[in-house]
């Protein structure tokens, strides 16, 4: 064995002397992190995170976040004399005066699309799992502000250059926030500095772009990691995992060293797409004029269902008393984004309330083992779907040569019936996949091996499934209902005499109940199931195991 | 339902002692698991458990063959950084050309740099460092009853202490003094605009020029006014922004027009002929959904589509809404000709123009009633 260099050995010691870190690294240094590639999502989001601070911040040594009209003169040949702002010259600068700037540009771009797709991932990733469950409601709570944050933070940053098509986004924010009662118009004059575009909203959005919102970011991250750090990070159900422990790698070194190239891996992709992947020519563009506009202006992917809520809405408007509620402007900008954000932080607190279950899980659910849950977040996924769809109509119609109208009036019934009919098949889909958990965990798995019966009937032999993806399996939780029958006597228990006593413990009975259970054997209760006797479990020696 | 308790199995301690072999043999064949010394488990709560392999080495050979690769992987990152900054020397920008050539350069490198480390490191964590499973204990989120019950009787007591609860004077007032100081952040930011007032229900085009003449229409981008016998096929369009003001953005925010060309028998009753000269028509090229620029003319069904949500409108029948999201008409300006035979406004909208707000109302009914 060699000797270990000095600065290695003699680290912990200084540190101890210093700052008394011995205890906190003896808990720490082997904390153990459980693996699974779904939690790697949220390490996206948050390593795309730290490559926006650091691009952010090179940008920001050139960008002049200012509305004053300038003669471009710069390298650009097809934009040299042209009258613009002074954002928008700086914005050409890093791109054609600056190297690297355009890539950093690029970079910045791509990073900011993959910090919000890894958020959202992320985020199904725990609410499918059911990992905001107790005692992470906090945590849960931290992400729905992060995710809020992270359009803000996107929505500032896309107006920032001034072109003509960060331009157009910026008119629809003008336009939607006059529409709000009462203030709307107060706080549009507030944020544009008088009528728009007025002379002070790119330095405004600049120092919320890269101080306000990035500072909370910030803090949230941080807080979210803590508490991470804190509470341990879920599992998922295996072998020798339960709700008592962590199963997986060390934090020293392995997990260190897994994250840092997992960092890497993010930023090596975000690079290949910042060099090659052209982003937000803005060049291309010109610079921002309220008269002008360009037909198929997209915004930023993650403003697609807000954009597809503005094109699906009839034309509704109430005037009364002298006053206009623009529902046809209101209704798409609040409800959708209403409807999700709020649904998602009060979700823990709902499912808490309809199964009545305030233990602490730290054992994630497959998908398929509470179907309810995973139906309402594909329904959910269907509605977020078809609104980003439609955000894109106009290319749909263009592309797939179909009439612009029809493809509005399609998402006008399918925002409808496409969660209904994604959330019945959603459930069913959980409820078979439990069925053949359920028939593997009882009659094992085909072996590929045919025998001959005496009495000449063939059978396939089939084999106990192996022990790891069985653990896997087993691991299914039961959801708890509250309850609700009647006692001895004939009267329900004191909580569900209400009309919302009995619709909660009506949800909670259709949310609990296990459709499929399992007994010490796994074998599946389900009817329909027994005739299948024949394929029996096979003696050893036909071991194949199910991988 | 109020236990927030987990149930713990009976023994929390490890099967074993930290530091002394594990009962169970070894999972993997091979001599290549080595025992997790004491020093390694430092933590009593992370242990090796049952059915969980523990610790597993690598093969030393394998080891060393990989720590070649990771090697290689380590000095293409080496290469590739230095030829990254090399690229930065070497390769200017300017042109599209030259910077497109300068951007896959420093990519590209950048990216193989980036790369090969994440590579290497993750051969090294799979191929060298060992194989982990180990266990580590959870215990419940609450702390025990006691320190709970200690927490809670201290921050009463400590809110007794205070006088908090007792002196309610002093709460109220301390109330009262925040209450004040918590809006001033607030009435600070009162300066950051002014307030509205009617400014959204006028446009350029009803002041008056200098010289107290009518404004001209000119062309956008040009600055050309037009004539009226000049604009003379039908079916012709034009973006039209008001004499003076053809730089300035917020005038032209609500004063840009289009500007079109019909033939007398296309126009129908929902255009106010009035404001018309010689079929050309004039409407508000600010969207009144959300104020896109209404930007796309479609001259064999006249309609005009805002190509951001799609609001469809009539240009031939007073743009009226055909289809979408925009709830009014584009409104219409009402347009002359001066002396010299070029087109002026005769006068301001008589409606706001752009997207609705609160205070707006149905300035189209007013202006009916107004007229009537």
């Amino acid at each position: 064995m060699n000797t270990p260099p000095k600065a290695i050995a003699d680290t912990s010691t200084f540190l101890d002397d210093r700052l008394g870190a011995g205890r906190f690294l003896k808990r720490n240094l082997r904390k153990v992190f459980p693996d699974h590639w779904s939690f790697l999502l949220g390490e996206i989001a948050l390593y795309s995170f730290i490559i926006l601070l650091l691009t952010g911040t090179f940008l920001t040594l050139w960008f002049k976040p200012s509305m004053g009209e300038v003669t471009y003169s710069g390298s650009y040949q097809p934009l040299v004399g042209v009258r613009m702002s002074e954002a928008y010259a700086s914005a050409l600068n890093i791109s054609f005066d600056v190297r690297g700037g355009l890539l950093i540009r690029q970079i910045h771009h791509w990073a900011a699309l993959l910090f919000v797709a890894g958020m959202t991932v992320h985020m199904l990733r725990v609410f499918f799992t059911g990992a905001y469950r107790k005692p992470r409601e906090l945590n849960w709570l931290i992400g729905v502000g992060l995710l809020t944050l992270a359009l803000l933070e996107g929505l500032t940053g896309y107006s920032l250059p001034d072109d003509l098509l960060s331009g157009a986004g910026l008119r629809i924010t003008e336009g939607v926030m006059m529409a709000i009662p009462i203030v709307g118009t107060y706080i549009t004059f507030f944020l544009f500095g008088g009528e728009y575009p007025g002379h002070d909203v790119i330095s405004r959005f600049f120092t919320i772009h890269i101080l306000l919102i990035p500072g909370i970011l910030l803090a949230l991250i941080s807080a979210h990691m803590i508490l991470m750090w804190v509470q341990k990070h879920t599992q998922m159900p295996g072998t020798g995992r339960a709700e008592t422990n962590v199963v997986g790698a060390p934090f020293y070194p392995a997990f260190m060293a897994k994250a840092g190239a997992f960092f890497l891996f993010t930023f090596a992709v975000i690079a290949l797409l910042g060099t090659f992947a052209q982003i937000n020519p803005i060049w291309l563009f010109g610079p921002y004029t309220p008269a002008d506009i360009s037909a198929g202006s997209q915004p930023d992917f993650y403003m697609g269902f807000l954009e597809g809520a503005l094109r699906l809405m009839p034309s509704w408007e109430i005037n009364f008393w002298g006053h206009t509620v623009a529902l046809s402007v209101l209704i798409p900008a609040l409800v959708p984004m209403g409807i999700i954000m709020t649904g998602l932080a009060l979700y823990p607190f709902a499912e808490q309330w309809i199964t009545g279950d305030r233990r602490e899980h730290h054992i994630a659910d497959r998908p398929r083992n509470n179907p309810h849950r995973t139906a309402i977040g594909i329904s959910g996924i269907a509605f977020y779907g078809i609104l980003w769809l439609l955000g894109a109509n106009d290319e749909i119609s263009a592309n797939f040569k179909v009439s612009l109208y029809s493809t509005t009036i399609f998402g006008r019934f399918a925002i409808f019936i496409g969660p209904a009919i994604a959330y019945l098949i959603a459930y069913r889909i959980c409820i078979g996949l439990q069925r053949k958990d359920a028939e593997v965990l009882s009659h094992g798995v085909e072996s590929g091996v045919i025998k001959r019966m005496p009495n000449g009937e063939y059978i396939e032999v089939h084999t106990p499934a192996a022990q790891d993806i069985a653990d896997h399996m087993r691991g299914k939780e039961l959801i708890p209902v509250i309850e609700s029958g009647v006692d001895g006597e004939g009267i329900p228990p004191k909580s569900a005499r209400t009309a919302l006593g009995r619709l909660r413990a009506k949800m909670s009975e259709a949310y609990g109940t296990d459709r499929v259970p399992f007994d010490g054997d796994g074998h599946a209760h389900d009817a329909g199931h027994h005739e299948e006797e024949h394929a029996a479990v096979g003696s050893g020696g036909d071991h194949k195991q199910l991988h | 339902m109020t236990d927030n308790h987990i149930d713990q199995p009976e023994s929390r301690v490890p099967a074993r002692v930290i530091g002394t072999p594990s009962s169970n043999g070894p999972i993997l064949s091979g001599d290549n698991r080595r025992e997790a010394g004491a020093a390694f488990l430092a933590d009593e709560d992370v242990h090796e458990v049952k059915g969980v392999p523990g610790v597993v080495y690598q093969d030393p050979a394998s080891a060393r063959r990989a720590e070649r690769l990771v090697a290689l992987l380590f000095t293409i990152t080496f290469l590739a950084g230095a030829a990254f900054i090399a690229a930065y020397v070497a390769f200017q920008v300017g042109t599209i050309d030259k910077t497109a050539v300068s951007n896959y350069a420093l990519g590209g490198t950048l990216s193989v740099a980036l790369l090969s480390l994440a590579s290497g490191i993750t051969l090294w964590v799979r191929r060298i460092m060992p194989k982990y499973y180990l266990v580590q204990e959870r215990h419940p989120m609450a702390s025990d009853s006691a320190t709970r019950e200690y927490v809670k009787e201290t921050f009463l007591e400590g809110a007794n202490e205070s006088g908090f609860v007792k002196h309610k004077l002093l709460r109220r007032t301390l109330l009262l003094a925040a209450a004040p100081l918590g809006l001033a952040p607030l009435v600070l930011l009162k300066d950051l605009g002014p307030l509205p007032g009617t400014s959204l229900r006028h446009t350029v085009w009803g002041a008056p020029t200098k010289d107290g003449k009518p404004r001209r229409l000119v062309v956008e981008g040009t600055g050309q006014p037009i004539r009226a016998a000049d604009f003379n096929s039908p079916g012709g369009i034009l973006s039209v922004v008001p004499e003076g003001y053809e730089e300035d953005l917020n005038a032209l925010a609500k004063a840009t027009l289009i500007l079109l060309k019909f033939r007398p028998e296309e126009i129908k009753s929902g255009t106010n002929l009035n404001w018309t000269h010689d079929g050309i028509v004039a409407y508000s090229k600010i969207c009144t959904h959300v104020g896109c620029p209404a930007a796309l003319y479609e001259q064999t069904t006249h309609h005009i589509l805002c190509p951001c949500h799609q609001s469809t409108f009539d240009a031939a029948d007073g743009a009226k809404v055909i289809f979408g999201p925009a709830a009014r008409p584009l409104p219409q300006l009402p347009i002359g000709i001066d002396g010299e035979g070029y087109l002026v406004a005769k006068s301001d909208f008589n409606v706001p123009v752009g997207p609705s707000f609160w205070e707006r109302g149905d300035a189209e009914a007013e202006a009916r009633e107004k007229k009537a």
